[in-house]
């Protein structure tokens, strides 16, 4: 368990992230929404807890490493690696402009602190267990993390790494599955997503995505399994935390008006009254 | 070809940050003479090639210097969006090895020939793609890929195929640099892989009727030695080039573009015509029946040397 102001101070990070991803979006700019705000909760307990990495050294080789496999959901990561130093918070002005380090999706080459470039879906996980795998070979003890999407699992390269993963025994490699249940174009055609990862060997551990003190016990908890990898199963809200666009898959992809804009930056204020 | 790469990759493990994947084909990609030396850093990916490209990017960015293999045809068209953004993108250290290339699984038919293979990887930002003409240059080419750094596309042909080089010490291999294999004035042939032996077969045939022709080794085909072939196509006036690859976008496109853009000249080019290959129970008759042969060689000198005089 762990302390309420651990969490406090988490979930203070994550409403940081909702914001700054709503200011990139500022002025019309469109952006992966949707997806961005559902993985906020577990990129903040990774970056702020969870993973040993020091923004001063991002080549640290025993670092933590995260790969955002589900790719399209930077702008909550470049919020966080922005917040931690990585880089200066003024260059989220320029996500996606000509010559910006900051491209539409992860780049691992321009930014200092993105672990993989991803963004073709299913290919991500597959670089996590390569990695993961590097770290045994290597003997070395840092840890994997990576997100997938529900939607991106219907890619088959993900099922392929389940295979690895487990064949290999890559009991440093945690990933997560982003559960939000809508892809691009409406629901996702893909359900029962804790069994399969079950019977492809992995530990399965189902959670609210978030739920800050659930995400940290399922961390903790994955740390202590042995010989095999594990995923957690999130539930999440795709659009969490913006009332209007909450399980709207037209959110996915957008761009927000000024009163909507408005609006969902007065959504995060009202929830942060309620916690 | 393929034994002697096997017995390279073998002598190259004995740097520990070597590491190869194989896809349910090591016997015949002779990866197993690795894995039997360094069973610890030899990883079978079983036939999941596209998880196979992603683990060996994941595995570069740790310091480590993976070598996969599969089926040239596998290894590339099936995988080439894993190569294009795992690898190239993130230019990473992946060494990739196309086995079974061109035409040499003849058996096998179509599905398992790889004829756009070049043309996919040479397409791609960061690659560097080279095609040993022999055994004795696989070996030398296996090493010069281990020392550079980046993604590679090395292509290996399955069939025991006559040396061109008897020698390594002959052969001077260095990537982006290419191999004069016969001195000549009139015509200027420029080969990849198993074509070259032929061209050199071709140019001595044709000597007796006094064409006098250049052959070139072009193994890298990306980066292509543009100051050899420009030499070359300046001195002969009339190029011819030889592929075990479709005409489109393989060596034939890669020196057209040059010569084309710089002085040109005819060319001539023979290869696979846009067709897909087929079983055969002999490689020679398959080579034949696509036209990669030291008779029609010769006869394609004689026509752009014709050319050349119009």
């Amino acid at each position: 368990m762990h302390s309420q102001s651990v969490i406090d101070a988490l979930e203070e990070k994550a409403l940081a992230i909702r914001k700054g991803i709503l200011e990139i979006m500022a002025g019309g700019k469109r952006g992966h929404l949707g997806g961005s705000m559902s993985i906020v909760d577990i990129v903040a307990a990774l970056y702020f807890h969870q993973m040993r990495h020091d923004p001063q050294n991002p080549f640290w080789e025993d670092r933590d490493r995260f790969v955002l496999s589900k790719g399209h959901s930077v702008l909550a990561q470049y919020v966080a690696l922005a917040e931690l130093g990585y880089f200066p918070r003024e260059e989220l002005r320029n996500v996606k402009k000509l010559g910006c380090i900051l491209q539409g999706h992860p780049d691992r080459i321009k930014v200092p602190g993105i672990e993989a470039s991803t963004g073709s879906l299913g290919q991500g996980l597959s670089i996590a267990c390569g990695v993961a795998l590097g770290a045994k070979i290597m003997r070395k003890n840092f840890r994997v993390y990576a997100v997938v999407g529900d939607g991106e699992s219907n890619e088959g390269m993900i099922w392929e790494a389940a295979i690895f993963a487990t064949h290999y025994k890559l009991d440093n490699l945690t990933a997560f599955t982003d559960q939000n249940k809508l892809m691009a174009s409406g629901q996702t055609i893909i359900d029962s997503l804790a069994p399969k990862w079950r019977a492809f060997g992995w530990e399965v551990i189902e959670i609210d995505g978030h739920s800050m003190g659930e995400i940290l016990g399922a961390l903790d908890r994955a740390a202590d399994i042995k010989g095999r990898p594990t995923m957690i199963v999130c539930q999440t809200v795709k659009g969490c935390g913006i009332s209007f666009a909450e399980n709207i898959s037209s959110f996915h992809h957008c761009a927000l008006t000024q009163e909507q804009y408005e609006k969902a930056l007065k959504d995060l204020e009202d929830k942060r009254k309620v916690d | 070809m393929q034994t002697a790469y096997g017995e390279t990759l073998a002598e190259i493990g004995e740097d520990p940050r070597v590491v190869v994947l194989d896809a349910d084909l090591s016997h015949s990609n002779k990866t197993n003479i690795f894995a039997r030396k360094f069973p610890t850093r030899f990883f079978e990916a079983g036939i999941a090639e596209a998880n196979m490209i992603g683990v060996a990017a994941g595995l570069s960015t740790v310091g480590l210097i993976p070598f996969v293999h599969t089926f040239a045809v596998f290894a590339t068209g099936r995988v080439y969006d894993q190569i294009r953004v795992s690898v190239c993108y993130q230019n990473l250290n992946v060494k990739i090895v196309g086995t079974s290339a061109g035409l040499s699984d003849s058996h096998d038919g179509a599905t398992h020939q790889s004829l756009e293979d070049i043309a996919l990887m040479r397409a791609l930002p960061n690659m560097v793609v080279v095609v040993p003409c022999d055994a004795t240059e696989a070996r030398k080419a296996a090493r010069a890929l281990y020392r550079s750094g980046g993604p590679a596309y090395l292509r290996l042909n399955r069939m025991p195929i006559p040396l061109v080089w008897e020698s390594e010490n002959e052969c001077q291999f260095e990537i982006g640099k290419a191999l004069k294999v016969r001195e000549g004035c009139d015509v200027g042939v420029v080969a990849s892989g198993y074509p070259v032996g032929l061209a050199a077969k071709a140019a001595d045939g044709i000597a007796k009727e006094g064409i006098s022709v250049e052959v070139l080794d072009v193994h890298t085909i990306k980066p292509i030695d543009r100051e050899s072939i420009l030499k070359m196509a300046k001195k002969t006036g009339a190029v011819l080039t030889v592929e075990e690859h479709s005409v489109i976008g393989g060596l034939g496109s890669a020196v057209s573009e040059v010569v084309g853009e710089t002085i040109p000249v005819p060319i001539e080019r023979i290869g696979v015509q846009d067709k897909f290959g087929e079983s055969a129970l002999d490689y020679g008759e398959l080579l034949e029946a696509h036209g990669i042969t030291v008779r029609n060689i010769i006869a394609a000198i004689q026509k752009v040397s014709e050319r050349k005089k119009r």
